[in-house]
């Protein structure tokens, strides 16, 4: 295994082993979850070649709570904050990039105090605001926090000032109004940043818990995270196994959509980092 | 003069029009609610019909006497002082380990990133499991190694530490990418001239990488920071925050007054304290940090 050095700073077989044993201690608890959801509840603590494959925990968890609701309900926040997101941050980060105005500062600034104090911790005055709105437990009310998104207007806001004035001035020249500038010059410019917001989003969203376990009570509006929770505390039977495929089932969309894209994956939380 | 300052304020009146509706929602949602929260602290907690009355000080009163308050803070204090660490310097040993020609580079890198892209709450279910007494899979290799058995969520003694470290473990390989994307930037010659030079790895990584990774250091310790008084998801699974509190956080202990025990008022307290924090955190990281990283 000690292969001579090739190059200066490689690491050696140590490193290689302590990388391996620490990528080995983080896929664990997943490994385990995949064992025991596709094998018989009799085998969820017994490990044996022998241990037959199933579906049957999938099954009972798909039957035993109404999943296919949920799915449909994080679908449908998940698409609505990510598009109400996009539209209205392109236009915010248009405006700051390239107008100038008074009170531009100051709008900036109050934009990034949602970077620090995010609608997660405001729970009770929110809930205040959306019980006065009659929008409690309805999707659209754990959306509505998070559709102006600072992060995105930042992000945007850093692309669109990198792309060339000339291009602009070009558009503005042959008659395209301001909107049609965005839409023709900005927009498309912009499109990998797009990409790196959109999967931050969706796998934030998606994962979301405590809001929308405030904000919902009823099968109506929950989303998968609270779905999970309320069956998973609820069915204290503790057949595990049954629990497990209902996690699993949970985390699949995006676990499958993270292995068949990985590089994007990472690349775009990288590129959402780097201002 | 007069056409231009027509032609700028119509600029002006666009330029607000197309902030209009993100400014609006940002207001609504989080400016009117660290407002409202400061002055709801101030109110008691309204019952049914009687709107809240004045009381001054006696939320804060009541939460200076609260001992279950005093022990999220000093639990929040002790979660933040060992994930921020951990997470970040497993972060950095990650990334240094991805960005070499490692065997199994890419598997390493999915492993390492893997719990990133989980829900915490259904994560929070396998660690429950990996948790329990007798059946879980850490009894089962301390029981093969002799060790008596130990009930890790339920004792006083252990539930933080096992909440903890649930939280570095998903926290980490996020922290990861941020490292590597740096790694990546810096110029490979660097590289070359400490190989010319003989310098050590440990010298080379001491004062050539450290102080060029300074910047996204500063970026995920306070990513770090915030995540610390936010990550309270998995809260909810393992422990719900005892026994008898011993693993409650200030976001938990904020969600069981409010909206468990539905006093509005104290809960409204305990939200300034977290946005003082927060809000400290961001002064620092503007007045004092920000300095620093823009030599680049």
């Amino acid at each position: 295994m000690s292969a001579p050095r090739t190059a200066y700073n490689e690491p050696g077989w140590l490193d290689t082993l302590a990388a391996w044993v620490l990528a080995l201690l983080w896929i664990l608890p997943l490994a385990y979850a995949v064992w025991t959801a596709f094998h018989p509840a009799e085998f969820s603590t017994r490990f044996s070649l022998a241990a037959p494959l199933t579906l049957d925990n999938f099954a009972r968890a798909w039957a035993a709570a109404p999943f296919a609701r949920y799915f449909l309900n994080t679908t449908l926040l998940v698409g609505m904050i990510l598009v109400v997101q996009l539209v209205l941050s392109t236009l915010a980060a248009y405006a700051f990039a390239r107008y100038t105005f008074r009170g531009r500062g100051v709008a900036f600034a109050l934009v990034l105090v949602q970077l620090m104090i995010m609608p997660d911790i405001l729970l009770v005055e929110n809930y205040k605001t959306m019980a006065r709105l009659g929008l409690v437990d309805t999707l659209l009310a754990i959306g509505l926090p998070y559709f102006a998104s600072a992060f995105a207007i930042f992000l945007l806001r850093q692309t669109f000032l990198g792309i060339p004035k000339e291009l602009d001035e070009a558009a503005r020249v042959e008659g395209a109004t301001a909107l049609q500038t965005l839409w023709r010059v900005y927009v498309p410019l912009a499109r990998p940043v797009y990409t790196a917001f959109a999967l931050v989003s969706v796998s934030f969203h998606w994962n979301n818990f405590l809001w929308p376990l405030i904000i919902t009570n009823s099968v109506n509006a929950r989303p998968l995270t609270v779905g999970l929770q309320v069956f998973s505390s609820v069915d204290q039977g503790v057949d595990w196994s049954v629990i497990t495929a209902a996690t699993l089932m949970t985390s699949a969309p995006l676990l499958i959509a993270f292995l068949l894209f990985q590089r994007q994956f990472v690349q775009s939380f990288m590129r959402a980092g780097i201002k | 003069m007069g056409h231009g300052n027509v032609a700028s304020s119509r600029q002006a009146v666009h330029a607000w029009l197309m902030l209009l509706p993100a400014l609006v929602l940002l207001v609504g949602f989080t400016h009117w609610p660290i407002v409202a929260t400061l002055v709801d602290s101030f109110f008691s907690t309204p019952k049914g019909a009687r709107p809240g009355a004045w009381v001054g000080l006696e939320n804060y009163e009541v939460m200076a006497g609260d001992p279950v308050f005093w022990k999220a803070v000093r639990n929040n204090l002790l979660f933040a002082g060992a994930t921020i660490p951990c997470s970040i310097g497993l972060a950095l040993l990650m990334a240094l380990w991805v960005n070499e020609r490692i065997a199994g580079r890419a598997f390493l890198r999915m492993a390492y990133f893997t719990p990133t892209v989980l829900p915490m709450i259904a994560v929070a279910n396998i660690w429950l499991f990996f948790y329990t007494p007798q059946y879980g899979l850490l009894e089962q290799v301390t029981g093969a190694l002799g060790l008596p058995s130990h009930n890790w969520l339920g004792s006083p003694g252990t539930a933080l530490g096992a909440v903890t470290v649930v939280a570095i473990w998903k926290e980490a390989g996020f922290f990861m990418i941020f490292y590597l994307a740096a790694l990546q930037t810096l110029n490979p010659s660097l590289r070359e001239a400490a190989a010319i030079e003989g310098a050590s790895r440990w010298y080379f990584f001491r004062r050539v990488q450290w102080p060029l990774l300074m910047p996204t250091t500063l970026f995920v310790l306070v990513n770090a920071f915030i995540n610390a008084f936010r990550m309270v998801d998995h809260l909810f699974v393992l422990t719900r925050g005892g026994p008898d509190n011993a693993s409650t956080l200030l976001l938990y202990h904020l969600y069981e007054v409010g909206f468990s025990f539905w006093d509005t008022g104290y809960a409204s307290a305990i939200t300034v304290v977290l946005v003082v924090v927060l809000a400290g955190i961001a002064l620092l990281q503007f007045f004092v940090l920000d300095r620093k990283t823009h030599y680049q």
